[in-house]
């Protein structure tokens, strides 16, 4: 059976609340995992205030001022903090987003709480472990697949081919889909996830890739494409306004189209 | 997560390798649902309407031969339909490979009865109807 509560030594408790800074008109309260194997333990929720007034809009602002000023030791990943790159993909008030591009102000409870991803581990405090994330967008093999010799200078394409892989290619590959999905939860070994089966449908789908067949037979096969189930969660947390639901049901739709 | 320790993730992710299978099920899911769309309203407005009459009616209206075929492809696409949506339910939620082979031999068994019981007993009263 799949397991539906979180082991024992996942559980998490309550931490500590940091005090507030001096001197705030504004303040928030934020509600933030951490976890930290050095230290062993069970993770917590720690309590931090945020003064409003001495910080960015975003939620990852948030992140950088209790950072700076509060608690060194909080653990986070980012870079871009502009939504380009991925990384600080994180649970914001009960969704999967990336949190350089929502604003704390977009979220309405009164204490906003910041977890990891879930279903994954934990590496530090926000941090999850994504090696099996990327291992299953390797396996869908994302790159140009040609046996024709390559053309002197590129492999053309018009423009309605092109716009073919919009709403594909824009991905960032942050694991909020893959990661909001229950199927993904219990069959993560072995479903491959929306974010690396949207990726297979942007290759499946363009016209410059001579591969489809391999492709598609690489996919098919009742777990790795077939666990998707279209609930849809991954549409609905996807930072970027894709839509994996949609791209695993053409990915369907082709498996169909080639034995029918 | 699988006890992966010493196993690349590489390695977990392809796994058995792709079975190359699923999308026949796919099809007959949607088949078998696209059955029952037009057999399931046909069986609930007729068996209604059969009861009123009694037992004696219900029985000479199920052993008008349209009926009786009718009645038998809907337990048919009913109950192949229900086979096929209860596997994903197992394949889903039980990771326990022997657990789950038990449970889909099981589910196979289940339906094909239920089928088979059914469809007799419609059989039975389409048969001895005239006797």
């Amino acid at each position: 059976m799949v397991q539906l509560t979180l082991p024992k030594n996942s559980k998490v408790g309550k931490g500590k609340e940091w005090p507030k800074p001096d001197g705030a008109k504004k303040l928030r309260r934020f509600r933030i995992y951490r976890y930290s194997p050095e230290e062993g333990g069970n993770p917590r929720w720690d309590v931090y205030w945020v003064d409003l007034e001495k910080c960015g809009p975003m939620v990852l602002d948030v992140l950088f001022y209790i950072k700076n000023t509060i608690d060194p030791t909080l653990a986070f990943r980012r870079s871009c903090r502009e939504g380009v790159c991925g990384s600080c993909s994180m649970n914001i008030g009960g969704h999967n987003t990336i949190a350089c591009t929502k604003g704390w102000d977009e979220i309405a409870s009164d204490v906003i709480s910041i977890a990891p991803l879930p279903h994954l581990p934990v590496v530090k405090d926000l941090i999850p472990d994504l090696t099996n994330f990327y291992a299953q967008h390797a396996y869908v093999q994302p790159f140009l697949k040609t046996d024709t010799p390559e053309p002197e200078k590129e492999w053309q394409q018009s423009e309605e081919q092109r716009n073919e892989l919009n709403g594909l290619y824009e991905c960032i590959l942050c694991a909020c889909c893959s990661t909001s999905c229950p199927s993904y939860w219990w069959n993560g070994d072995k479903y491959l996830g929306p974010a690396a089966l949207l990726q297979a449908y942007r290759w499946l789908i363009d016209s410059r890739d001579e591969a489809t067949g391999e492709r598609l037979d690489d996919l098919e096969d009742p777990f790795k494409l077939y666990r998707c189930h279209t609930i849809m969660n991954c549409a609905q947390v996807c930072p970027k306004g894709l839509n994996p639901a949609k791209a695993i049901a053409q990915v369907k739709h082709m498996m169909v189209e080639r034995v029918a | 997560m699988p006890s992966a320790e010493f196993q690349t993730p590489t390695k977990t992710t392809r796994g058995l390798g792709s079975a190359k299978e699923g999308t026949g099920h796919y099809i007959r899911q949607r088949v078998t649902a696209i059955a029952l769309l037009f057999l399931v309203p046909w069986f609930l407005f007729s068996v209604i309407h059969a009861c009123k009459a009694g037992f004696a009616g219900a029985s000479l209206w199920v052993a008008q031969p349209l009926n009786a075929v009718l009645l038998i492809l809907t337990f048919g696409a009913a109950f192949y339909h229900m086979r096929l949506g209860m596997q994903v339910v197992i394949e889903d939620y039980i990771n326990k490979t022997s657990t789950r082979f038990a449970l889909l031999l099981l589910n196979t068994f289940a339906a094909i009865a239920a089928f088979a019981a059914a469809a007799l007993s419609v059989m039975k009263i389409w048969f001895t109807a005239g006797l």
